[in-house]
């Protein structure tokens, strides 16, 4: 058995035999499913606190600051003081809320987040499960989400927490559709949901490339309903600062607040991991064409941090998004979703079948 | 067909103005000349302070400690919070003659709103603005100051 | 078993929801506080609370003699501390018939159109903020911070700087203060294209401030809105223009006029002021003349007993200052027409239909600052 890093494939096979080797079938199904959960919450820990962190570079270099530069070196350890600070922090038992959703709202928001990253190809072989439904197991499962924001505004008896929730709910109803229609552009070209097919697919060609004008629509319009599903940039009308303090999460405090932190900046990786995965050729190196020797040195770099430059690149684009537009407004909001995007989708879904069907695709 | 182009024609408007304003956050991105922050407990040796800043009010003493102020009162009564407090005291002059000399020169810097009043309406230069600004204390009676330092006296040519 | 009760049935579309805005809130810019009562998200009117931050500035200027009460103008509006202060001043050397040097007013008028820039950046940094892009903070700051630098150098303080005396200035200015002002100026040309890219023609703000937030001709002057945001709605109220002070009527300058009276109008009318200060800052800056910086003044000023109106134009719109004197070195009765109060006083009527997220940005564009409403 040889363990490389750009296949986990054996790795995974030799971990599975051993325990089967070792443990009655029952026992060894139950291990490899604690170690799984420890290394997504881990995984899911450290991707959270470092997101934090990057956010908040980010918008400082952009708004010609220096940023988080006290603990650690550059500041780097901000996000893990912000994180020890938060969870001493008192939590603050609100009068007359309804106690049992208001508690339960910010495990709903991340569990529904933490379920999405199961379905998600990191590496060759470096896959939680891999459903034959792949694109639309997350779609449905991040869109459970917003039941924990909608309780989380009802019962925490404030005004501000309500406004912030009808909104969201809104918002997600609406912008689901877009994020489901412009996954099917692509399934369309891919023709399977299965991600590591779709990953394997773009082995000679990322899809953004090869359904050149109709993905390349499908990608922008991911990108806007995707910001707008995980409640950023300038969709952020859930918890618009200025008009409603905090939106829905106004009553939370210490920990479960960083709940609610934690699965905004999780969403946020989830929806730019699809996307990295659907249009950019997941954890599959850049290749052109006949340049072998360009191809050669591409297929060097591990495809893990192929996925990651990839994820964070997408990242990066909706932080840019987020520190340069103003807010929408409600009604504008929902104009740009039934006026603007659903139609260019659902033309675009019908170009691309046309595009396919015509074998006018690289 | 004028509305379907008035559509697309939105569109791109839409989409070219933002990215004139990413263009704007991006250029600054990649730009870290451009950062403005400066960074204070480090840069406490190099910073220095305008040689006007109003940090507080001080009785400059020269290397004799000796001062400028004769404890006239000008101060106190231009001052229009009550910042300053004058006590006097009476010495004897050697021609037999009683004079009224300065005590304690009583600063409240608590309470001063740094308007410049006293060291304008100062009839003999006694008073100045100094460059020190880190005033944070933990107790408020250490805002209280006396100017004049213990022991000084008045400078000789000062005339009344 | 718990008693039913039943409760009247109410019409559900009738039914108001009344939220508090304040006194704390990140977009009431201060300790104002408006009880706004929506119908889902639309506001259907609001009621404006103020005097959270009253601390009796017309009473305490009774106290204090006429340079003392100049360091209380700064305090309330803090923004425009300068133009305040030359209110007062204008008050007294008028009263008194005192000649004023031509130096003082030359650069008394420079620094209050400096001042003016520095209030509308704050002003466009904060207006951005309210419409949810803080990035407009951070660049309004920056550039005002050259403003602010200049003041502590020529006068020692960056926000209250009780520079101006009834005959003139405290001081000389810097002699660094005039190629500083002219860096200055060469350097906010070209940053304030930065503000137009990114919140100007920013196709968001402007489909969010078009038409929104109409306030007519006729209500501005009913209402007494004045300043850019009276100016807005076509309502020619620039004292500089009509009743001139300070040198404003030896230099060329345009009273920059709206006539929709939206959102956005008031917007520009902020934005185009910013290039016109700079006009008249230019014209002024190389021909300050030579001379004394304060007029002789008596030691105690004592102003003849009488009633006396003096107003300037503020960088929120007409500050008006009333004085009774009854021949003492104080005053009898010092009233200010403040005029963030009397814009707040047209945003219930302005904001009724328009969502919640309008109002937060009426009332960016109001521009209030409430320590000057107040006061």
């Amino acid at each position: 058995m040889n363990f490389s890093l750009y296949d986990f494939t054996s790795f995974n096979q030799w971990i599975d035999k051993f325990l089967y080797d070792h443990l009655p079938a029952f026992w060894a199904i139950a291990v490899e499913m604690v170690i799984i959960g420890v290394a997504i919450l881990l995984f899911y820990a450290l991707v959270g606190l470092f997101l934090v962190y990057a956010e908040r570079k980010v918008c400082a270099f952009m708004q010609n600051r220096v940023g988080p530069n006290r603990v650690g070196p550059y500041g780097f350890f901000q996000t893990i003081a912000d994180f020890i600070k938060l969870m001493l922090k008192e939590l603050i038992y609100i009068k007359n809320a309804d106690q049992l959703l208001f508690n339960l709202a910010p495990f709903i928001v991340i569990i529904a987040s933490f379920m999405a990253i199961a379905a998600i190809p990191f590496a060759k072989g470096l896959h939680a499960i891999d459903f034959d439904i792949g694109v639309l197991y997350v779609i449905a499962v991040s869109s459970l989400g917003v039941v924990g924001i909608l309780l989380a505004g009802w019962s925490s008896n404030n005004k501000y927490s309500l406004i912030g929730a009808m909104r969201s709910g809104a918002q997600i109803v609406s912008y689901e559709l877009s994020v489901g229609l412009s996954l099917v552009t692509i399934i369309i070209l891919a023709g399977t949901m299965q991600f590591s097919e779709i990953v394997e697919g773009q082995r000679d060609g990322w899809f953004l490339f090869k359904g050149h004008i109709p993905a390349f629509i499908a990608f922008i319009v991911f990108l806007i309903s995707s910001t707008a599903e995980t409640n950023r940039g300038p969709f952020d009308l859930a918890e618009a600062e200025s008009e409603l303090t905090a939106g829905f999460h106004t009553e939370y405090s210490g920990i479960k607040f960083a709940f609610f932190f934690l699965a905004e900046y999780m969403n946020m990786f989830i929806v730019a991991s699809i996307a990295a995965t659907v249009f950019l050729g997941g954890w599959m190196p850049f290749h052109v064409g006949s340049w072998t020797g360009f191809n050669h040195i591409m297929d060097f770099i591990p495809p893990f941090v192929w996925y990651i430059g990839k994820t964070f690149f997408v990242i990066w684009v909706m932080m840019w998004f987020k520190w340069t537009f103003p807010r929408l407004r409600i009604d504008q909001l929902l104009t740009l979703e039934w006026k603007y995007l659903l139609p260019i989708n659902l033309v675009n879904i019908l170009l691309m079948a046309f595009i396919v069907l015509m074998g006018w695709h690289f | 067909m004028n509305s379907i182009f008035e559509y697309f024609a939105d569109i791109f408007h839409t989409v070219k103005s933002l990215l004139t304003g990413m263009k704007v956050t991006g250029r600054y991105f990649f730009s870290p000349g451009e950062i403005v922050t400066q960074q204070y407990p480090e840069n406490r040796k190099t910073l220095k302070m305008y040689d006007r800043f109003k940090g507080e009010v001080i009785m400059p003493h020269n290397d004799h400690n000796e001062h400028r102020c004769t404890g006239c009162g000008i101060c106190e009564t231009a001052c229009p919070n009550g910042t300053i407090e004058i006590i006097q005291a009476r010495i004897d002059m050697p021609d037999g003659k009683k004079k009224r000399i300065i005590d304690k020169h009583i600063y409240h810097l608590g309470m001063c709103t740094f308007c410049g009043l006293c060291i304008k309406a100062c009839p003999s230069d006694a008073l100045a603005w100094g460059q020190e600004f880190e005033h944070a204390v933990f107790d408020r009676s250490k805002l209280t100051k006396t100017l004049n330092q213990p022991g000084s006296s008045i400078i000789k040519d000062i005339v009344e | 078993m718990k008693e039913v009760i039943n409760l009247p049935v109410k019409n559900i579309e009738e039914e108001e929801y009344h939220i508090n805005m304040g006194p704390q809130h990140p977009s009431t810019h201060g300790v104002l506080r408006l009880v706004v009562s929506l119908q889902g998200e639309i506001v259907k009117s609001l009621k404006p609370h103020c005097g959270y931050i009253h601390r009796g500035i017309e009473k305490m200027c009774e106290k204090d003699t006429y340079p003392q009460i100049i360091h209380l103008t700064d305090r309330m509006d803090y923004l425009s501390a300068h133009i305040n202060n030359h209110a007062v001043c204008l008050l007294v050397e008028n009263a008194l018939e005192v000649e004023v040097p031509e130096r003082v007013k030359y650069i008394r008028t420079i620094i209050d159109e400096l001042n003016r820039i520095a209030s509308h950046q704050l002003w466009w940094c904060s207006f951005g903020m309210d419409m949810g892009g803080l990035t407009c903070y951070f660049y309004g700051l920056r550039d005002r911070e050259k403003i602010l630098d200049i003041f502590e150098e020529s006068f020692g303080s960056r926000l209250l700087h009780s520079y101006y005396t009834p005959g003139g200035l405290m001081m000389d200015i810097h002699p660094n203060f005039q190629a500083n002002v002219k860096a200055f100026i060469k350097y906010f040309r070209k940053k304030i294209k930065d503000y137009d890219d990114l919140l100007t023609g920013n196709v968001i703000m402007q489909l969010r401030t078009k038409g929104v937030g109409i306030l007519s001709r006729e209500d501005a002057i009913s209402y007494g809105v004045t300043g850019p945001s009276g100016r807005a709605s076509g309502f020619a109220c620039d004292v500089r223009k009509h009743h001139p002070y300070g040198v404003y009527d030896k230099v060329d300058f345009k009273e920059i006029m709206g006539t929709k009276g939206d959102t956005f109008e008031r917007y520009m009318m902020r934005m185009n002021e910013m290039h016109e200060s700079m006009k008249i800052i230019e014209q002024l800056i190389d021909n300050i003349p030579a001379g004394d910086y304060s007029a002789k003044m008596k030691a105690v000023i004592k102003l003849p007993a009488g009633e006396y109106y003096q107003r300037v134009e503020a960088s929120r719109g007409e500050l008006g200052v009333y004085c009774i004197s009854d021949g003492n070195k104080t005053p009898y009765r010092m009233k200010f027409r403040s005029p963030n109060f009397s814009n707040l006083s047209a945003l219930d009527h302005i904001s009724r239909g328009v969502k919640i997220a309008d109002l937060v940005a009426i009332g960016g564009s109001l521009d209030y600052v409430i320590p000057d409403i107040d006061r």
